[in-house]
């Protein structure tokens, strides 16, 4: 990103204009939001709240990875944030110890399905180091094996979509069965404690909500600096025209995948960040139907772009947490609404919005100074 | 009119089993009035069971007429102000009359009661019990043998021998010979047993097995070989006999589900396969059809009234009832077609028109349709099922040597068959099949030739969202309609499209029967298979656990089945050949 002509001023470029407002919106939500709270000025509520929406921005980017950069339209991505939270969730789980209704040294589920002691899978999980490998191992595997059988028969575009669909849908079945021994369609809940410190405690939650910030910063940094190495080119030609890429001898399949693993990988760490935030895990997270909504708040914020994700997540998680409790009848009507209306007239987005209304403001005789592009 | 019964001494032959029963009322001793009673069992009489439930109720009185005579009532009917009902008379069921010819009204507390004691309510058990035995309606008749049977009662024993020798039907003598063997089977000696055996292997029901099993271990417990050996023969032509059963029925489901599948997909078939529109809202159409079904029900019922938005818009009913109602079903069938047939072509018109060229943004804009349809049905309809319900000639079960064949089932068997047969006929008979798949083949072309290929891709459209909802007035006999009914299919008949091959109508129906098929051999037989995965090292048991819920371990096994399928063959059974490098 070097400019090549001095520009005249710093604000003209709008490269410039969005970095400062992502280090703008980064301070404030890692510093002064988490002080704010410590205050009291801001309710814990919020910053629960808040920190949710971060971990959808953080699905949102996955799936931006993806479908906005790669052109691959997954409906799984759901199925690997879920993941994410489970393996992090078992962990909490364990960490519950005999505090539970039962009191016994196991999970409530598992005393309640008639389990005297721990199945063999959930022993290691009391160690935290285990889970958090597990959050990107688990999901990564999946997401390897399923990009290598689909990307080596090329299947792509819609039946892509449709398969990573399937996959959901298979996924969300066994996790809602009790036998899977991952609390049924309860899931998990009842979080206690996160390496020693209480859950509940406020501070623990500032902590949490700060470092879902960091690593959605980290997050963005990355995509912006994978999006202009030669990869990231790569990865924008696949998403334009794979025939001309892969005659032009790049293998393409392994640039697919390696997207795919790490799209998964981003999702789960939002998964895994999500669960002691909001204290719930149960299937209905990993339906295909989140996925779709994960694809609406990027399509609504804008796909292909840095900041859409996180403008989409926010927004419409904070639309929906409104419309839900003021028409709680209409807020499908307006979701799928919504969608309707920006695929077919704002194709690139609220991000592409100030563009398009340039010439708006041109023509209106509004405008009234310099700037072209 | 008034013929009296004095006391009687002995049963009359041809007296009705009324008469019998207003004789035990009237009758002055115990040992009598016991006699009466039981010789009502087996007695096919309908009239017996009202008249000793009654008794036992008290709710049969005597009645002491002017002239002096005793006569035995049973008072029926709406108790007016002063309590007083109508009085029937016990012995031939006619109303009681006074003098005058004017029916008698009689208060119940002003009469006395006709008593009971325990041994005569024993009795009148017994008779009830075995009342079904002399039924006309012979499955009546296999149901209360059956209970006997299933609870080997010695005591009536005797009225199953003398059923025996009055019965015609096959099937009841069938099951009345099942339970004299499975009494006999309780019997001490060990002939009587063996005989048992015998007549049980040679009848080889599934309801045997149990009552076989258990005969096994007392056998084993008593060291009685021959009587070990006969039944272990017995319980294996009945093993035979149930995985014979098994086999058969798992063929049968497969075949049902396939043409459930095939049915619930053909409209893809069309939108998908030939237009290569990803419409997420196909199972929405398919909801459209099963509620245009309940619509129509209601409307050929008492009428309905549906809500929306804060509108309420009244259908009102035809009131019809008895057989001209469960002609809905057949008035449903195309009125589902046209109304969902409309639905999609406004999506076509408002939405979709416009995204042809953009095949995933089309897959996102219907879901957002899917979501604002799912909302609309549940404001129409409550979030809840709703009931359809299912027309006589589509409801009941067909029995054939154990196996359960559903009417519904076969029904849609046949319907698939005819659908596919129609749309055979449209696509290739038909100037408007010419035109469409001169369209889908080549848009540009086609239109150049002067073809409005506008018009027929609303057609087509039309034609498969139409399809959808004939699915779904299907679909609304077998499961349940509700708001998420569509949801339940799409992901399936995306995936029968998808293995049959984009575009081969052919193709998406074997790939829905073997689909089926396979779906419901997994869900037969994996719990089976399930102790053959103790191998597994680490997680056998896990697996082994998780193969106990077959079905879903099944569909997902399915699900994994067509990944790796279309590892092979990535683009379905069928391919469509094309020049096009992104086809």
């Amino acid at each position: 990103m070097k400019p090549e002509t001095p520009e005249p001023s710093f604000w003209a470029n709008r490269d410039n204009v969005e970095l400062v407002a992502v280090g703008l919106a980064a301070v404030f939500l890692i510093f002064v939001f988490p002080l704010l709270n410590s205050l009291g000025v801001v309710s814990n509520f919020t910053i629960s709240v808040w920190g949710k929406y971060l971990c959808y921005a953080l699905l949102a980017y996955s799936v931006d990875l993806l479908w906005g950069y790669t052109g691959l339209l997954s409906l799984g991505q759901a199925l690997f944030f879920a993941l994410g939270g489970y393996m992090h969730g078992m962990y909490l789980m364990r960490m519950i110890g005999d505090l539970g209704q039962y009191h016994k040294p196991i999970p409530d589920f598992l005393v309640f399905l008639g389990w005297t002691k721990l199945p063999a899978f959930w022993e290691p999980f009391a160690s935290f180091p285990f889970a958090l490998s597990m959050v990107f191992l688990v999901p990564g595997l999946i997401a390897y094996v399923f990009g290598i059988l689909a990307f080596r028969s090329r299947i792509r575009g819609v039946y892509f979509s449709i398969l990573t669909q399937a996959l959901t849908y298979a996924a969300s079945i066994m996790f809602f069965r009790n036998n899977l021994l991952l609390g049924g369609n309860n899931g998990f809940t009842d979080f206690k404690f996160i390496l020693g410190h209480n859950l509940q405690a406020s501070e623990t939650q500032r902590a949490l909500f700060a470092m879902t910030a960091v690593v959605l910063l980290l997050v963005y940094g990355f995509c912006r600096w994978l999006k202009q190495t030669k990869f990231g080119l790569v990865q924008q030609a696949i998403r334009d025209g794979e025939n001309r890429v892969l005659f032009s001898g790049y293998a393409t399949a392994q640039f697919k995948l390696f997207v795919f693993v790490l799209a998964a990988l981003i999702a789960a760490v939002g998964g895994a960040l999500y669960v002691p935030q909001v204290g719930i895990i149960n299937p209905g997270e990993m339906q295909a139907d989140k996925s779709l909504e994960a694809v609406v708040w990027v399509a609504v914020g804008g796909r292909g772009t840095l900041l859409g994700p996180v403008i989409g997540a926010v927004g419409v998680n904070a639309l929906k947490s409104w419309a839900v409790r003021a028409f709680p009848d209409l807020w499908y009507i307006v979701l799928g609404g919504l969608f309707i209306l920006v695929v077919l007239f704002l194709p690139g987005g609220l991000v592409s919005l100030p563009k398009r209304l340039v010439p708006v403001w041109k023509r209106l005789g509004l405008s009234k100074t310099k700037t072209e592009s | 009119m008034l013929v009296l019964l004095a006391a009687v001494t002995a049963v009359r032959a041809g007296d009705t089993s009324r008469q019998v029963v207003a004789q035990a009322v009237v009758a002055s001793d115990e040992a009598k009035k016991r006699e009466l009673i039981l010789s009502l069992v087996g007695q096919g009489d309908e009239a017996i069971e009202p008249l000793l439930v009654a008794w036992r109720k008290d709710s049969l009185f005597i009645f002491n007429s002017a002239e002096g005579v005793r006569i035995p009532v049973q008072l029926i009917g709406e108790k007016d102000s002063v309590g007083a009902q109508q009085a029937q008379r016990i012995e031939d069921g006619k109303t009681l009359l006074d003098g005058s010819g004017k029916p008698l009204r009689l208060v119940g507390t002003e009469l006395a009661a006709v008593e009971h004691t325990s041994s005569l309510r024993r009795a009148m058990k017994i008779v009830l019990d075995l009342i079904d035995l002399g039924a006309a309606d012979p499955a009546k008749r296999i149901k209360a043998i059956q209970t006997i049977g299933q609870t080997q009662d010695v005591v009536k024993m005797p009225a199953l021998e003398a059923r025996i020798k009055l019965e015609t039907d096959p099937a009841v003598m069938r099951s009345l010979r099942e339970a004299v063997a499975l009494i006999h089977l309780k019997d001490s000696k060990s002939d009587v047993k063996l005989g048992a055996l015998a007549e049980l292997r040679e009848l080889h029901t599934l309801s045997s097995l149990d009552f076989l099993n258990h005969t096994i271990k007392e056998a084993e417990a008593a060291k009685d070989n021959a009587v070990l050996k006969a039944a272990r023969f017995a319980l294996q032509a009945v093993e035979q006999h149930r995985s014979a059963v098994d086999f058969f029925g798992t063929i049968f489901r497969g075949i049902s589900l396939g043409s459930i599948l095939l049915v619930a997909a053909l409209g893809l078939a069309i939108t998908f396969g030939l237009m290569r529109v990803i419409n997420m809202a196909h199972g929405e159409m398919i909801a459209v059809g099963a509620y245009t079904t309940y619509l129509v029900q209601n409307i050929f019922g008492a009428g309905i009234t549906i809500p929306f938005f804060g509108l309420s818009l009244p259908l009102p009913g035809m009131g019809l009832t008895g057989a001209a109602y469960q002609w809905y079903f057949i008035a449903a069938l195309p009125l589902s077609f046209i109304a969902a047939a409309l639905v999609g072509i406004a999506l076509e018109r408002s939405v979709i028109q416009f995204l042809y060229r953009r095949p995933l943004e089309s897959l996102l804009a219907t879901w957002g349709v899917s979501l604002v349809l799912q909302q609309c049905f549940r404001l129409m309809f409550g979030a809840n099922n709703v009931q359809v319900s299912s027309p006589i000639y589509l409801s009941g079960n067909w029995l054939v040597n154990d196996v359960i064949i559903g009417w519904n089932r076969v029904f849609v068997i046949g319907f698939a068959i005819l659908i596919v047969f129609g749309m055979w006929l449209v696509l290739s008979k038909t100037p408007l099949g010419l035109l469409i798949r001169a369209s889908m083949q080549n848009r540009t072309m086609a239109s150049c030739l002067g073809v409005r290929t506008e018009r027929v891709n609303m057609m087509t459209f039309g034609l498969g969202s139409g399809l959808a909802g004939l699915a779904g007035a299907f679909l609304s006999q077998i499961g349940n309609v509700g708001p998420s009914l569509g949801q339940g299919y799409i992901i399936d008949s995306f995936m029968v499209v998808v293995v049959g091959g984009v575009g081969s109508i052919g193709g998406t129906i074997i790939s829905a029967f073997s689909i089926g098929g396979v779906d419901q051999v997994l869900q037969q037989y994996l719990p089976d298979w399930a102790p053959g995965l103790a191998w597994v090292p680490g997680i056998g048991s896990f697996l082994q656990n998780l193969a106990q819920d077959a079905a879903v371990f099944g569909k997902i096994l399915v699900l994994a089945g067509i990944i790796l399928f279309l590892q092979r063959r990535p683009s379905g059974l069928f391919v469509t050949r094309s020049r096009n490098l992104d086809e």
